[in-house]
């Protein structure tokens, strides 16, 4: 692994992707350091859920590199599968199996042990241990994403993507998810959540980037110290795209 | 290597376990393969005569369109809630989902034949002991569930699954069905000539036509398939 490779847990280059004859991706690059909560904010269509599905490997881009981990898509993409974590708009469970059958089932997919010991730990840590036993079917939306974002975290992935997991999250769950997100970062995980949610954006991540029409046209570090700044940049982007 | 088959198997035993829990697949295919039979024994009211010509069109006229619901129903518990997208996120090659779910459409289709063949026997009055129609069984059953893997896979993302499967199945398993037929048409031919109906009969010289050709299918199947499948679930 070379010393870049460790300094950046994903690296984009020139990413581009089309659907028939409508561009969705243009020249995309990207490097999002080890440790970075990246938030990946742009207005609808802007691109950012094709992103997160091609860093996730489930979409092939037309052209560009991306390698997350050293991992390059592609050529590694089973290997460079192990090392992220994804939370996609469908919860990837179920419904005729219990949330523990479904967590059990991920662990055996990812080859992992102590399994009973990682379903109850990422279930507490969403507040789901009592709820393990229930079928996914029988839960509401809300708390399918739960488990959805406790699945993700099964393998404990070195990056873990985020397409806008605030959707259908009460405050409680809100917190849980805060707090995981948090936690990953210190403990030197990577985190690039996609969400419309400035506000959250800004007091979570530690960089920010901005999606308009395909295209990064924006991608700095969030100043603690002036967070206005990132708002600033997010009205001038997002709104001008409007 | 013992993650690719940990994958294949948690794919297997997760789909038994649903299958268990929902009875879907084994319902709808087992019922729909035994009215096909019931259905083509009373219209035709066989003869004996007629029996060893006709029957094997019947059974696996029942074994594949039963089989076409089964394998519709395989995908579309994947593709509800995308689920095909939590198998592809799995860190292994797209090849060991296509024998992971190959292998539970394999076992569903033979769970229906195991119910629907003694009953076959028994509607069309052959002898019970055509043991030698088994390899004849388990050999187009693989070739049919590896091509109706592929295939379930590629129509369960288009708007009208039910109706795309069997056009895209049907025109590329029409020889493994045929020689299907024919292989169980001769030997079923060979028990009812036997001096007994408990009489063992073994693979005669025209069934070598049959089964090797059954053997072949398989193999370029099991070859081409998993490599189609991959392409197929990539965007």
């Amino acid at each position: 692994m070379t010393s870049t490779e460790e300094q950046f847990a994903v690296q984009i280059r020139g990413v581009n992707k089309s659907f028939g004859r409508t561009p969705v991706l243009r020249s995309i690059d990207l490097d999002v350091p080890q440790g970075t909560v990246l938030s990946l904010l742009g207005p609808n269509g802007s691109g950012k859920t094709t992103l997160i599905r091609v860093l996730s490997t489930l979409t092939k881009p037309d052209a560009g590199e991306v390698r997350i981990g050293g991992a390059s898509i592609g050529r590694q993409s089973a290997r460079l599968r192990r090392l992220i974590g994804v939370v996609g708009h469908d919860p990837l469970l179920y419904d005729d199996l219990t949330a523990r059958e479904n967590l059990r089932f991920v662990c055996r997919m990812f080859d992992l042990d102590r399994v009973d010991e990682r379903v109850h730990s990422v279930a507490d840590r969403m507040g789901m241990a009592p709820d393990l036993d229930r079928k996914i079917g029988a839960m509401s939306h809300g708390m399918k994403k739960r488990f959805s974002i406790a699945r993700a975290l099964l393998h404990d992935p070195l990056v873990l993507l985020l397409d806008e997991p605030e959707t259908g999250l009460d405050q409680e769950a809100l917190s849980l998810l805060d707090s995981v997100i948090v936690s990953r970062s210190e403990s030197g995980r990577t985190v690039i959540m996609t969400t419309h949610n400035l506000e959250r954006a800004v007091a979570l991540g530690d960089r920010m980037a901005i999606l308009a029409s395909g295209r990064v046209a924006y991608d700095e570090t969030i100043d603690a110290a002036d967070p206005d700044a990132s708002r600033r940049a997010y009205i001038q982007h997002v709104g001008a795209n409007r | 290597m013992r993650s690719y088959f940990g994958v294949v198997f948690a794919i297997l035993a997760k789909d038994l376990l649903l299958e268990l829990r929902t009875k879907d697949i084994l319902v709808t295919t087992l019922v729909f393969g035994l009215l096909v039979i019931v259905v083509f024994n009373f219209a035709l009211d066989p003869t004996p005569a007629m029996i060893a010509t006709v029957a094997p069109g019947i059974l696996w006229v029942s074994f594949t369109f039963g089989g076409v619901l089964g394998l519709n129903r395989s995908f579309s518990i994947e593709s509800s809630h995308g689920n095909l997208q939590g198998l592809m996120l799995a860190p292994v090659g797209r090849d060991a989902i296509y024998f992971g779910k190959f292998l539970s459409n394999f076992l569903f289709m033979v769970g229906v034949e195991v119910v629907i063949f003694p009953l076959f026997l028994v509607l069309f009055n052959l002898p019970l002991t055509v043991y030698s129609v088994i390899p004849v069984l388990i050999l187009a059953t693989i070739a049919i569930a590896a091509v109706g893997t592929v295939f379930s896979a590629m129509a369960v993302n288009t708007r009208s699954r039910e109706v795309m499967l069997p056009l895209l199945f049907f025109p590329v398993v029409v020889p493994v069905i045929i020689a299907a037929a024919e292989a169980t048409g001769i030997l079923l031919r060979d028990a009812v000539s036997a001096d007994g109906a408990s009489t063992l009969r073994l693979i005669g010289p025209d069934v070598s036509t049959w089964i090797p050709m059954l053997v072949v299918f398989d193999a370029v199947f099991l070859v081409i398939c998993p490599a189609a499948f991959s392409f197929i679930i990539e965007d």
